[in-house]
């Protein structure tokens, strides 16, 4: 039987002398025992790869446009290039990482150890779902390499449709493909979760990722189709020149919009969703208590998931949705503050009176609870019709899901990915680099974006190649911020790869942390624990006074 | 498993059922009703959904989660088509007591926007 | 008869975790599936509400009585993939495979006669494109949003009926070689949900193309 009590924090946990001498990582090597692996640890590690790579292609993107932005004329590159470039910036952040980035990696790695279970319940889906993710990624690739698309990562009809003379087809072709890989993930989740769990754990006793995991499964299920087929009807009308979204030929441009959002704010939920989950397992962990109303942050995480299905029509309030639809729309969407706060709220409680460990992964979960509060608080100035009306599509907005989607779900992602670093490598990482960068990454992020509310509350659109000059200032502050934040984000690359050979060997629970997965050697056995472990408590037992049983 | 528990009988009445049910919709299309044609021949599909889906895919013989999976797609699916039409069943129409003036072409429904 | 123990993969703890999961993970399927369609779904009521006398007309051009002998090609199927599972369950093996390959017959017969629609609605120029031709009173780009939708649906139903097929036809050499037994026949009985799952979005297509309006 496995006990969860952790062990008070010690800051000298001694450092064993080797790794185990058997697990995932060695149980086979060559390219092929990787390609064809369905250990849901490796596939884990195949995703964090790929996604690595399209998140610095996205970058480079970002780090492009904004250089040209420091002028109000744009000198650096054409419009129609400046156009190209946002674009690919977004569908490749979207769709190529954010949407895979802690489901497919941490969740790949982390669900069927954190509920005691050998694998997911279909290891070849699995695999399977990786593949049909590089496929996706590689018709992107292919439209940007064969000269780029412009529509924007929204693909908004009739442009999409009729006009745009770039690679419509062969990006949205992209997308529709990488769908089904998060389709085929989410429902790897939701019957592992189900039928996987390890004896005596049940719901009320699973960690709070796996909580949030579940939710952002249901949501990757129920939204991706309708995502697919909008775009497959976009190809139908490009190629055969029918009019489904061209008003001249009948078509009604607001239905692709429906299509589109049904899915896309949804998505918004896929990409933060996951990222509570870990900042839960972050906070408990580092502030050495249990989650403070451990039901209502996992009850929290699936209304979330339901009520973000019933808001997508606040990205249409002036799109040419009838004004009673919008009415509708804002109401609904003020009901989706209620467990955003319940979530932020709680963890806010845990923190109270809480000896709190400043470790790196600490240092971005903090971050994470300032950036998401002023991201879901800006979100709700959206959500008022009137005055959505007057910012709609300036810079307001990319302020916004800015701080929602970098200043979140990247938080949540780099603090994940530093917490159980030692566990996917067995190693630790550089603690005093893994501060400074997060240090790097916070300042450069605010300098980033914070100037972009301005510029938005000030009436700068987005996605404009030029401006008026008196703009300019606040812009060259975003650039500078941008410069700042992309060299923070090439640290932790470095010194992460540098860990693997030269990081102080991690040792088994190196934060000590309760949850099933630090009660296996670091890395992992290919069977993820050599007996089948027995749960009786609940999690989060950080200290001997918590309430037992469950 | 769930099919142990269906006699093959209970398999060739709901298939009898079906083909009823499908004689009948061909039927009432053949009188004219208006929009209650509509109306009926959906009944009809809804019902003949539901006899496949209880017995031929066994859910009446299944454990909850099952329901709670095949009630899922159908309930998100009325959430995609009721909260669409919550705009276009409103096009055009504004609050009452705004003091605009809207020409008839500025708000017609089917300008699309 | 292969060993049970044998047909349980590495990650589940037994036959019974194992058959549940797999049942659980096609009804989720499903479940995206039902949104797939369901996006044409949007599309189509919202066009047909607009407009209700091209749709109308348009779906005047329909063979009825060709979609309502499909109906009964299609459900008669869905009888025959419930035997086969039952049949599965009883470790019959003959009848497994008869009921399979009536099951494939069926398929081809219903994707036999939807050629033959489209053959003849392309024959009356009523494929949407630059070929279409519709000379009624309505206005032809509406109706021709009918036919968009018509074989947007029909098309991606039966695309999912040459899927269908081709994992009957697999279930069948399965079962041809012994590998199922009235202990270990869980594919057999997931395909057969997606297979009547199949049919039921023909339930639902057949009355939303065939019977708008009265004929």
């Amino acid at each position: 039987m496995t006990t969860l009590v952790a062990e008070p924090y010690d800051e000298a946990v001694t450092s064993p002398a080797h790794l185990p001498r058997r697990h995932y990582l060695n149980a086979a090597f060559g390219v092929k025992s990787w390609l064809l692996t369905r250990d849901h640890k490796r596939i884990a590690l195949l995703y964090l790869l790929s996604i690595t790579f399209f998140f610095f292609i996205g970058g480079g993107a970002a780090v492009l446009f904004r250089l040209d932005l420091m002028t109000p004329e744009g000198d650096l590159v054409e419009s129609e290039t400046y156009n190209k470039l946002f674009t690919i910036h977004g569908v490749l952040m979207v769709f190529f990482f954010l949407i895979p980035s802690v489901p497919a990696v941490l969740g790949n790695f982390l669900v069927p150890l954190m509920i005691g279970a050998k694998d997911l319940a279909f290891p070849r889906i699995n695999l399977a779902s990786w593949y049909i993710f590089m496929i996706g990624g590689i018709f992107t690739t292919a439209a940007v390499v064969f000269g780029g698309v412009d529509t924007g990562w929204t693909f908004y009809a009739p442009y999409s449709s009729t006009y745009s003379n770039t690679n419509v087809i062969l990006t949205a072709a992209g997308i529709f493909i990488t769908g089904f890989s998060s389709i085929l993930t989410g429902l790897n989740f939701i019957v592992t979760i189900h039928k996987m769990r390890a004896p005596g754990l049940t719901w009320m006793k699973l960690p709070l990722f796996v909580w949030s995991t579940y939710a952002t499964a249901l949501v990757m299920v129920l939204a991706t189709p309708v995502l697919a087929i909008a775009l497959a009807l976009i190809g139908l009308e490009r190629i055969w020149g029918v009019g489904i979204f061209d008003p001249k030929l009948g078509g009604d441009p607001v239905l692709f919009q429906h299509l589109f959002w049904f899915y896309s704010h949804p998505a918004v939920y896929i990409m933060i969703l996951p990222g509570f989950g870990v900042i839960s397992e972050l906070v408990a962990c580092f502030c050495r208590k249990a989650v403070f109303g451990y039901a209502f942050v996992a009850f929290s995480s699936m209304s979330i998931a339901v009520l973000g299905f019933l808001v997508w029509g606040h990205h249409m309030f002036i799109a040419g949705q009838s004004v009673y639809g919008g009415m509708i729309f804002s109401l609904l969407s003020f009901l989706v503050a209620v467990p955003s706060g319940v979530k932020v709220f709680n963890w806010t409680a845990t923190l109270y009176r809480a000896s709190v460990a400043w470790k790196t992964p600490m240092l971005y979960a903090l971050g994470f609870i300032g950036l998401f509060t002023i991201g879901g608080l800006t979100g709700l100035f959206l959500a008022t019709l009137a005055i959505d009306v007057h910012v709609h599509d300036t810079y307001f907005v990319v302020a916004h899901f800015h701080y929602i989607m970098v200043g979140g779900m990247v938080m949540a992602y780099l603090g994940g990915i530093h917490f159980w670093w030692p566990k996917i490598s067995g190693r630790m990482y550089p603690e005093w680099l893994g501060k400074f960068s997060a240090f790097v990454i916070f300042i450069g992020f605010n300098l980033t974006f914070f100037p972009q509310f301005v510029l938005g509350y000030l009436g700068m659109p987005r996605r404009y190649h030029t401006y008026p000059p008196e703009f300019q200032v606040l812009n060259v502050m975003s650039s500078a911020g941008a410069s700042i934040l992309g060299l923070g984000y090439l640290l932790p690359l470095a010194y992460l790869i540098w860990s693997i050979k030269y990081g102080a060997i991690a040792g088994p629970n190196p934060w000590p942390a309760t949850g099933l997965e630090w009660q296996t050697p670091s890395p992992p056995p290919s069977d993820n624990f050599e007996v089948t472990p027995v749960v009786t408590q609940r999690p989060y037992r950080y200290s001997p006074w918590e309430p037992q049983g469950g | 498993m769930a099919a142990a528990l269906v006699p093959r009988k209970t398999y060739v009445s709901v298939f009898v059922s079906l083909m009823v049910l499908l004689a009948l919709t061909v039927g009432v299309d053949l009188f004219d009703l208006g929009a209650w044609n509509t109306v009926i021949s959906l009944a009809i599909a809804v019902a003949k959904a539901i006899l496949v889906v209880l017995f031929f895919m066994h859910v009446r013989y299944s454990e909850r989660l099952i329901w709670i999976a095949a009630v899922a797609g159908f309930f998100w699916l009325a959430i995609l088509l009721a909260l669409t039409m919550s705009d276009y069943g409103t096009r055009g129409s504004l609050p009452a007591r705004t003091g605009w003036t809207l020409s008839a072409t500025e708000v017609s429904p089917t300008s699309g926007g | 008869m292969a060993d049970e123990s044998s047909m349980v993969a590495h990650q589940f703890e037994g036959m019974r975790q194992q058959e549940e999961s797999a049942t659980l993970g096609m009804w989720v399927f499903l479940a995206t599936e039902i949104m797939f369609f369901g996006g044409l779904i949007l599309g189509y009521t919202v066009y047909r509400l607009k407009y209700a006398e091209a749709f109308a007309a348009g779906s005047h051009h329909l063979k009825m009585a060709l979609g309502a002998l499909n109906t009964a090609v299609l459900l008669t199927s869905s009888l025959t993939v419930a035997l086969a599972v039952h049949a599965a369950h009883r470790g019959r093996r003959r009848a497994l495979l008869t009921f399979l390959l009536l099951t494939v017959v069926l398929g081809l017969a219903f994707l036999g006669i939807k050629a033959t629609e489209y053959y003849l609605e392309y024959a009356e120029g009523l494929i949407p494109g630059r070929g279409f031709s519709y000379a009624g009173p309505a206005p032809p780009a509406e109706v021709q949003l009918f036919f968009v939708f018509y074989f947007a649906m029909t098309g991606l139903h039966a695309t999912h009926m040459i899927v269908g097929l081709a994992v009957m036809l697999v279930m069948a050499v399965l079962t041809w070689r012994g590998r199922f037994s009235g202990a270990y026949y869980s594919p057999v009985e997931v395909s057969g949900l997606y297979w009547h799952f199949v049919d039921i979005v023909w339930i639902f297509l057949f009355p939303l193309l065939y019977l708008i309006g009265h004929h």
